[in-house]
């Protein structure tokens, strides 16, 4: 393996918990619901994702497991917000928090223990191939149906009756209700969806990326996923291209040391924000105002009222 | 006006008796010793290792003492946390970061009759100590087993921050391994973090990817010697044994021993005998401890159990005289025959060999 191949499945690596989590959180957005509680439910869906993993040794149920934590995560969240119509900012940080605390519950007895790696999936021949063949056929399945994920969101956003009642729903609940749209219950199977997605961030991070529970592994990465949705405009695509673009950015800070480029190491670490803030002026300055941002977003909804 | 006075009397009395309760020490009955960790206690490294210690106090004095810790306190908001310990009757407060150094040194002057340590930092005061450990010893050690180990000719280190504690490591394992593999090349990543193990772990990474084959850390996770485990290279633990990380990679781990330091200081206090010093403990000490070391050949750890000996019985000096600045010039010997304890302390160069930059 080439050092390039090993710099591009590095990346891959770093962007695929950024790209699973955001894109949960575009979908639960786009309904209308600002939820910040990403960092709790990735933490959440780390701990419980590994206590089962470890206690079943099976990495298939520990994902299982962190995608139903995220999502019950995600449901205490739902109920505060759609069911008492309660502030949503509020919400979600107290979401993070508790999240934060109660994974390091969870998780305290699995401190210390490890699982074994992952095997990437290796399609003979293709894997092979000089220079692509291992980014393309040889990932872990979190990588493919990461991938799926954003394809499908993509699709079922803008190709089905489905997804275009869950926009409208985002961009105006007040007209969404007039015309008979179940406002809370598209609200609510969006905000499961999104805590199911960082639910599974999380178990990637505790499975495939680290493969050991400490408490406060997250590390931020879910704020990274909010803030790449607004980077991103509200669209699938470009969340891809800002998960890709934040890896690449944090891999190659590391690398570049490595290689003794003599670039202070602060000001590397600091690139990836640094090109969030640039992209998001460059957008805003294309469309010249607050871009994307479904109408009704971060706003309660109380029917009939 | 009258209840001014009155007041003012009273406090006057109060301080005396305060005063002349610091400079009496009395054994006491039963201690409540607190404890401030920057990190959470399941780190497998820093504060884990604190936490240790604690467990040992609870051990050696059974009834007579009571101990509360409070994890993962961000060194900027430390103050409060601090003194809601001073406040809830603590005898001795433990503070375990650099970073608590000056919310510590404000909270002791506040709270004269309650003992503080703090460690790794300089700034001492009646009621507060100092105390830090000389893992510079161990990391010459390793530096030596990463000479004789190392196939490619480089060997990698994981930093955390650019600060002296971490350069003194950095510069400590490579002329150990210098004096065992004179052409031996060093690579420098700096995580800008003590604990994001995804990081850490990518870190190492990218050091393996470019050709580095032993790779040492000064960050918090085992994730790194766990990327050297995944790629069939080898390492060592930090702060705590992290050999159930890496079974195959792990040479050796620094262990940070800070229980028989606790104890002691918790004795000290129990027997009313406690008084504000600054201790800079190493092998000698327990207090830096090797882990057995593995997965190497027999004259390589021959030579690591000799320079530790070395090291040990005071013989060697990882930082002994002539000691060359990145520009070949010789650095001052301030101490006997070796660095002096400040220039180590302190320390913000990296010693010729080195072929990259301090991040400034």
């Amino acid at each position: 393996m080439t050092t390039f191949e090993a710099i591009l499945l590095t990346i891959v690596t770093a962007s695929t918990p950024l790209l699973i989590a955001a894109m949960g959180e575009l979908v639960a957005e786009r309904s209308g619901v600002l939820n910040l509680g990403v960092e709790g439910m990735m933490a959440m869906g780390a701990a419980c994702s590994f206590a089962a993993a470890v206690t079943f040794d099976s990495t298939l149920l520990g994902v299982f497991t962190g995608i139903l934590a995220g999502a019950l995560m995600a449901s205490l969240f739902a109920l505060v917000v759609l069911g008492f119509a309660a502030n949503q900012v509020g919400s979600g940080l107290a979401l993070t928090i508790f999240g934060l605390g109660l994974s390091g519950l969870i998780g305290a007895p699995f401190v210390g223990a490890r699982r074994d790696p992952v095997a990437p999936i290796e399609v003979p021949g293709l894997s092979d191939l000089p220079y692509f063949g291992r980014l393309f056929f040889g990932q872990d399945l979190f990588v493919y149906a990461s991938i799926a994920l954003t394809i499908v969101v993509a699709l079922y956003l803008v190709r089905t009756r489905s997804g275009l009642r869950l926009r409208s729903v985002g961009e105006n609940h007040g007209s969404a209700h007039a015309l008979g749209l179940p406002v809370r219950r598209i609200r609510f199977l969006a905000i499961i969806f999104g805590g199911a997605c960082a639910g599974l961030a999380g178990a990637y991070l505790a499975l495939v990326y680290t493969r050991f529970w400490s408490p406060g592994m997250i590390a931020g990465r879910g704020w990274i996923a909010l803030a790449l949705v607004v980077f991103a405009a509200w669209r699938p695509a470009w969340v891809l291209v800002g998960a890709y673009i934040f890896g690449a950015a944090t891999v190659l800070q590391l690398h570049a040391q490595a290689a003794q480029f003599g670039v202070p190491s602060q000001l590397l670490s600091a690139v990836p924000y640094l090109a969030t803030i640039l992209a998001l002026l460059l957008l805003s300055l294309r469309h010249g105002r607050a871009i994307g941002a479904p109408g009704s977003l971060g706003a309660p909804f109380v029917p009939d009222r | 006006m009258f209840s001014r006075t009155i007041f003012g009397v009273l406090a006057g009395a109060a301080a005396l008796a305060v005063a002349a309760g610091g400079a009496v020490a009395q054994p006491k009955d039963k201690v409540k010793v607190g404890f401030i960790y920057v990190g959470p206690v399941g780190d497998h490294g820093w504060s884990y290792q604190h936490d240790q210690g604690r467990l040992a106090i609870e051990k050696a004095f059974g009834d007579k003492v009571e101990t509360t810790y409070v994890e993962s306190v961000p060194e900027a908001d430390s103050e409060r946390a601090i003194e809601q310990l001073a406040r809830t009757g603590h005898d001795l407060i433990f503070t375990t970061s650099f970073g608590f150094m000056e919310p510590t040194l404000k909270v002791a002057k506040k709270y004269p009759n309650v003992k503080f340590e703090h460690a790794t930092g300089f700034k001492r005061a009646p009621n507060l100590s100092t105390y830090a450990a000389k893992f510079h010893e161990g990391r010459y050690i390793i530096g030596q087993i990463a000479g004789k180990m190392t196939k490619t000719g480089t060997i990698g280190y994981v930093g955390a921050f650019p600060i002296p504690e971490v350069i003194a490591g950095i510069n400590s394992y490579f002329l150990g391994a210098q004096s065992v593999n004179p052409n031996v090349k060093l690579k420098v990543v700096w995580a800008n973090t003590w604990y994001d193990p995804a990081k850490e772990g990518d870190a190492a990474k990218a050091l393996l990817d470019q050709g580095v084959d032993v790779l040492a850390q000064h960050t918090d996770s085992p994730a790194p010697i766990q990327a050297a485990e995944a790629r069939g290279k080898v390492g060592f633990g930090q702060a705590s044994d992290m050999e159930r990380f890496a079974p195959k990679a792990q040479l050796t781990a620094i262990v940070d021993n800070w229980s028989d330091y606790y104890v002691a200081r918790t004795k000290a206090v129990l027997d009313g005998t406690w008084k504000s010093e600054d201790t800079w403990g190493g092998l000698a000490s327990n207090m830096v401890v090797m882990t057995p070391y593995k997965n190497m050949p027999d004259d390589v750890k021959k030579m690591a159990q000799e320079t530790e000996a070395a090291i040990r019985s005071g013989q060697l000096n990882p930082f002994k005289c002539p000691v060359y600045g990145q520009d070949g010039k010789e650095i001052e010997c301030k101490g006997n025959g070796a660095l002096s304890d400040e220039q180590v302390l302190g320390m913000n160069f990296y010693v010729k060999g080195i072929e990259d930059k301090i991040p400034q």
